[in-house]
């Protein structure tokens, strides 16, 4: 086993982290999202360094990780496309959106290229309804899509 | 009746309209330092004269919810003020825009929220994709403590106040407040018994108050107004809903958006008047708030001779005429909800429509009460095989079924969140499902885009 450990800038986070709450488990998520930064994904060590940082036991940290969508459990391409699916962008053409991605990148939902360079996932309403289709790359929101904008998001990832 | 505002919205578009000098421009923390210096009760009351209705869902006037909290507070028991900002219920995209365009109305709110429920500390749940939303209200609470709004004595006034940012990461039903709590305790997203209510016993086990993004954005403004002169604001001031709101338009309307009104708006204005008419031909069928809320279909009338229903001034009128009211929506059998609407077009297949919402449904559910963890997922499943041409009329019987043991048999409102726009859906399209099924599929346009 590989041992985890956060670098020192983000451990300095950590200690402002826990200062915002009356107890140190309210620090699970923000210092899980740290380590996934960091690491690219939630791996056993990582959750036993979260639960020995934070005392708690690693049967909670691996729970937690487990129930939210955005904690990746093994590893991902170095950028995320996430195509939003869910009614409003689908209205608006999110479909097409996805297969055109798929056949662009050559991979499937939930697959990674390759050269691990992307991930392709559906994500479920991300609140920007008003502005569909969209897609969202790992923090940036892309609106109001076409077919050709997703080309030129895509080709700035793959090249 | 249509009458746009720009109360919530003055700032939006405006350059830098996110900072705290064009905020105080326009008169910003004037009222956070009011309300500091007013006696509590007679804040409460200004804020129940207000009559905000909760802007997440359930619309739940937020005056008598910030009522409920004990007092006076014991000093081993600390208040704690929760913002819900998990703003992920399908067509609502609203909050989102206070946050990046206005965050020093939300904390302005907060410092406000906190004097009237006893609380020193605000924490506000975003959800973990909102990036830009984070950045923006980090930036305006770094702003708001370097002035003194924040911090041990804000405005020179002995009542700490601090507001922190927390963020979930990727899950819908934390938008359900107990299931909030949990996640920001550190915990699974899954909601709580109630009782106790989060009055009792919330955040961290201590009494909390939980108030929507936009209800408690909307505070400021209410403050400066006056309670009663913004309630006056509705069409709606006699039921109790009061003021003006964001309301959101989406799916098949020339121009989506979030769009700023009084209360008492009506579907019909929200799509023809603010959403520009329906793209692409004629109007199949509207969801008014939020894919919780049952779809409405543009033939029904309002049917209410009973004089004492909320419904009663609009008998006999098309339901897209009813003015958007938290009371007018539920007797109609439906739900205002975050009074953000989708719209469909006739071309749009309404059995891929249902299977995408179950869909979502199944993907959401907590798993933690059987009832909807297995019937969300027959819900999707047997759909799944309709729009495939595989199923038989036997299993769109079964649906309705399926739909019934989900309601009432679970901890929280997601399984009526999920049970009831199915049944909608299914009541109002019965024929257009049946045809489906007979045809195996093929009376279907197979597409939701246009």
């Amino acid at each position: 086993m590989t041992k985890f450990a956060l670098s020192p800038d983000r451990e300095k986070h950590v200690e402002e982290i826990l200062s915002r709450y009356p107890n140190r488990q309210a620090a699970c998520i923000p210092v899980l999202h740290l380590c996934q930064e960091q690491n690219g994904w939630i791996s056993d060590e990582v959750v036993e360094w979260v639960a020995a940082r934070l005392g708690l036991s690693a049967a909670h940290v691996k729970g937690v990780v487990t129930f939210y969508t955005l904690f990746n459990k093994e590893p991902v391409g170095k950028h995320q496309v996430w195509v939003c699916r869910t009614l409003s962008c689908a209205l608006r053409g999110a479909d097409d959106i996805l297969h055109h991605c798929e056949k662009r990148l050559g991979i499937h939902v939930g697959q990674t290229t390759k050269d691990g360079k992307v991930t392709l996932r559906t994500a479920e309403c991300l609140a920007s309804c008003g502005t569909a289709p969209m897609i969202q790359v790992d923090k940036d929101y892309y609106e109001n899509l076409t077919t050709a904008e997703v080309d030129r998001i895509l080709d700035r990832l793959i090249k | 009746m249509l009458r746009q505002t720009t109360y919530l919205t003055k700032r939006y578009g405006v350059p830098e309209g996110w900072t705290l000098p064009v905020y105080e421009r326009d008169g910003g923390y004037q009222q956070a330092k009011r309300a500091l210096s007013m006696p509590r009760e007679a804040l409460v009351e200004e804020m129940k004269a207000a009559n905000i209705r909760g802007r997440g869902g359930a619309g739940f006037p937020m005056g008598v919810k910030w009522s409920f909290m004990p007092w006076p507070p014991k000093p081993e028991k600390p208040h704690y003020l929760v913002i819900n900002a998990d703003e992920g219920e399908p067509g609502t995209f609203k909050d989102r825009t206070i946050m990046e365009l206005d965050p020093h109305a939300v904390v302005e709110g907060c410092i406000i929220g906190c004097f009237g429920i006893g609380a020193h500390a605000a924490y506000i749940y975003v959800r973990d994709e909102l990036h830009l939303s984070k950045a923006r209200l980090w930036g305006a609470i770094k702003e708001a403590r370097e002035k003194g709004y924040l911090g041990a004595k804000p405005f020179g006034i002995d009542y700490p106040v601090e507001v922190y940012v927390h963020t979930g990461a990727g899950a819908y039903i934390c938008g359900e407040e107990t299931s909030l709590l949990n996640s920001l305790e550190g915990k699974r997203g899954e909601p709580r018994l109630k009782p106790p209510f989060p009055a009792q016993a919330g955040a961290f086990g201590m009494p909390t108050t939980v108030n929507n993004l936009e209800t408690i954005a909307a505070v400021p403004v209410a403050l400066a107004m006056g309670g009663d002169a913004f309630s006056k604001l509705s069409d709606l001031h006699d039921q109790k809903d009061g003021g003006c709101r964001l309301y959101g338009v989406s799916g098949h309307v020339n121009t989506p958006g979030v769009f700023e009104a009084c209360v008492g708006l009506t579907l019909r204005e929200l799509i023809y008047d603010l959403g520009g008419g329906v793209k692409g031909g004629e109007l199949l069928g509207v969801i008014p708030g939020g894919s919780s809320c049952p779809i409405l279909r543009p033939d029904e009338v309002v049917n209410a001779p009973d004089p004492k229903s909320p419904l009663h001034r609009w008998h006999g009128k098309n339901v897209l005429d009813v003015p958007m009211g938290v009371e007018t929506y539920r007797a109609l059998g439906t739900m205002l909800g975050t009074c953000c609407a989708i719209v469909l077009n006739k071309n749009t297949d309404i059995v891929l429509a249902m299977h995408n919402l179950m869909r979502f449904y199944r993907h959401e559910s907590c798993g933690q009460c059987t009832p909807c963890r297995e019937g969300s997922a027959w819900l999707f499943r047997i759909l799944d095989r309709m729009v495939h041409g595989e199923a038989t009329m036997e299993e769109l019987d079964r649906l309705h079924e399926i739909a019934d043991n989900i309601m009432g048999n679970t901890i929280c409102a997601f399984g009526e969140g999920t049970a009831m726009p199915a049944l909608g859906f299914l009541r109002k399209y019965r024929k257009e499902f049946e045809e489906h099924v007979r045809t195996k599929g093929k009376s279907g346009t197979g597409r939701l885009a246009l």
